[in-house]
């Protein structure tokens, strides 16, 4: 896909997320705005996988450690075809397919049921090794949240991964700056967090803006040529990027636009749409 | 008495996992820093390709295990009762039981017979906690050859399976050739029609003693082996109560949560009957010989016998 057409498509997923919070009246759009470009690159991009056919045994895995922010990942499925984009207004609704974090068997193309922070990165960890062990190509991705960084459980997966020279395993870290309780540097900082993932064995991307696609591209290229070792890409992000008023804003991590939120923000991504194809 | 054989049922579950690690090639072994302790350390000598050790992790030991899982392996995830089932019960049941991965849990140095080690090591709540989880099955097995056979049962079952195991020797009982291994399925070890005694685990040699001492009295006690806590042989149960009209649960674990409750759940439900639930009470354990401990909290045959006596 052309860089146009990535951020066409990354203004489908925004749309995705607004109309399926706002339909939920809950879920959380901040930390799902942030990594929309993320979801776009891996799902039309990065990985070697097939919405027809979503068990496929060679596919690439990715685990969404950061599990809360499942309407980004349920909008790139759906846009990407794994099941329709109606679907994605049943969000959080009694009977959905689309529960409020990811679950393996309810949802087509969820390789894993996260959202208790810390355990995603371990449970990709484990299909990374198991590559690792029966000589299999596939790659494996997890995104995880800057404050999901204070998790121990991440670490304990970090070592492991770095020990076992996992070089078919990427972490994502979405640096949105933001979590629950205030700025992740004023509630318990995980800075600097490079330097932990190096000191951990990894191979570290710092990609400065992880809202464009042309330095994801750079790095996601950087950390499939890595071998012998693990890659981490450490994006810094915009907490509720695209939407004008949620940018930036604490308030936005786990809270549904209402309805006039909803119009303004729909009309945003729009008109940042229709932008984009005029390019 | 002739001298009956006596293994930890630890040192089956090491034995059994390099047997059947011959027979399944997807058969993974993962440990925690114990494989000496758990006796995964069999396997890992046999196949040291598929043994996996994560270090002092046992959280992310059972998040490696859902991701081999997820991928068409077979992990048995092994550490103590304590941390596999208490440390990491959250993964167990998130990363795990949520998406009914086909993980395997064998917990070893369950119960207060852990010994000298005392009470951060003795896990009395592991069959609680680990039943509440849909979908899991959880066994306590009662000897070396049920052990072995819980292993292979464990691995042919699609799901999640707990399995318990101990550190203490305990006397061999099911070696017959007549013995069957089924999940789910109670055995009746002695038929008798004054009371039902239902054990798990090492309390079912000591609960076949505490009988022979009742026998003696004039007390014909019936007793069953409960090796599945979950799914549990509620039919065994109700017939045994309707046949006794007294029940009573050994196991060596706290009353709250483990069978003695499992057990009243059912009958409370179906056929209420009047029951004992011989366990621990509400203590935490502490250190000493393991016989000894047995002793003191009366989970011994001795203590069994008296216990049921004053129930009588």
């Amino acid at each position: 896909m052309t860089k146009n057409e990535l951020q066409q498509k990354a203004c489908d997923v925004r749309m995705g997320i607004i109309e399926s919070t706002h339909s939920a009246k809950c879920g959380h759009p901040g930390g799902s705005l942030s990594a929309a470009e993320v979801f776009t690159y891996l799902y039309f991009e990065e990985m070697n996988i097939d919405p027809k056919d979503p068990k496929k045994a060679d596919r690439d895995r990715f685990v969404l450690s950061k599990g809360h922010t499942a309407p980004g990942l349920y909008s790139a499925l759906a846009y990407r075809g794994y099941f329709p984009v109606e679907d994605l207004k049943t969000l959080r609704h009694i009977g959905s397919h689309l529960q409020g974090h990811p679950c393996v068997s309810h949802t087509p193309g969820v390789d894993a049921s996260s959202g208790s922070l810390g355990q995603g990165i371990s449970v990709a960890a484990g299909m990374a090794l198991s590559a690792k062990l029966t000589n299999d190509n596939y790659r494996v991705y997890t995104l995880l949240g800057d404050g999901e960084l204070e998790e121990g459980q991440v670490w304990e997966a970090a070592m492991f991964a770095g020990f076992r020279k996992l070089d078919n395993f990427v972490v994502i870290v979405d640096n949105n700056g933001l979590q629950i309780d205030g700025p992740v540097d004023e509630v318990n900082s995980p800075y600097p967090i490079a330097d932990k993932f190096k000191a951990f064995n990894f191979h570290v991307i710092e990609v400065a803006d992880g809202n464009d696609f042309d330095q994801l591209a750079a790095a996601f290229k950087e950390a499939r040529e890595t071998k012998g070792m693990p890659s981490a890409i450490v994006m810094k992000t915009v907490k509720g990027k695209g939407v004008s008023y949620m940018e930036n804003q604490v308030g936005w991590h786990g809270k549904a636009p209402n309805d006039e939120e909803y119009e303004t923000a729909m009309k945003e991504l729009k008109e940042a749409k229709e932008a984009v194809c005029q390019k | 008495m002739s001298e009956v054989k006596s293994v930890a049922t630890r040192q089956s579950y090491g034995e059994a996992l390099a047997e059947f690690g011959k027979k399944y090639d997807n058969l993974y072994v993962l440990d925690a820093d114990l494989a000496a302790a758990t006796q995964t350390k069999i396997f890992k000598a046999a196949f040291p390709e598929r043994h996996i050790d994560c270090g002092i992790q046992e959280s992310n030991m059972v998040g490696i295990a859902a991701g081999l899982a997820s991928t068409g392996k077979v992990p048995f995830c092994s550490s103590f009762a304590m941390f596999a089932a208490g440390r990491a019960y959250e993964q167990v049941r998130n990363s795990v039981g949520y998406p009914h991965f086909n993980v395997k849990i064998g917990a070893t140095h369950a119960g207060i017979s852990v010994g000298e080690d005392g009470a951060s090591h003795q896990c009395l709540e592991d069959i609680a906690l680990m039943r509440e989880i849909p979908g899991m099955v959880v066994i306590n097995p009662a000897d070396d050859v049920e052990a072995r056979a819980a292993v292979e049962a464990a691995y042919l079952h699609e799901g999640p399976v707990y399995l318990r195991f101990g550190r203490l020797a305990v006397p061999v009982i099911n070696d017959n050739p007549g013995y069957k291994f089924e999940i789910g399925k109670g055995v009746t070890l002695k038929e008798g029609s004054d009371v039902s005694l239902i054990a798990t685990g090492l309390e079912v040699s000591e609960t076949l003693k505490a009988a022979e001492m009742l026998s003696a009295d004039g007390v014909n006690a019936e007793v069953i082996n409960i090796h599945t806590i979950k799914p549990l042989d509620e039919d065994l149960i109700i017939k045994t109560a309707q046949k006794t009209k007294k029940v009573v649960t050994i196991e060596e674990h706290f009353v709250a949560g483990g069978l003695g409750s499992a057990v009243a759940e059912v009958l409370g439900e179906k056929c209420p009957t009047l029951m004992k639930r011989i366990g621990v009470y509400d203590t935490f354990g502490e250190s000493g010989p393991a016989k000894d401990l047995l002793h003191k909290y009366e989970l011994d045959a001795e203590g069994i016998y008296k216990q049921v006596k004053a129930f009588l």
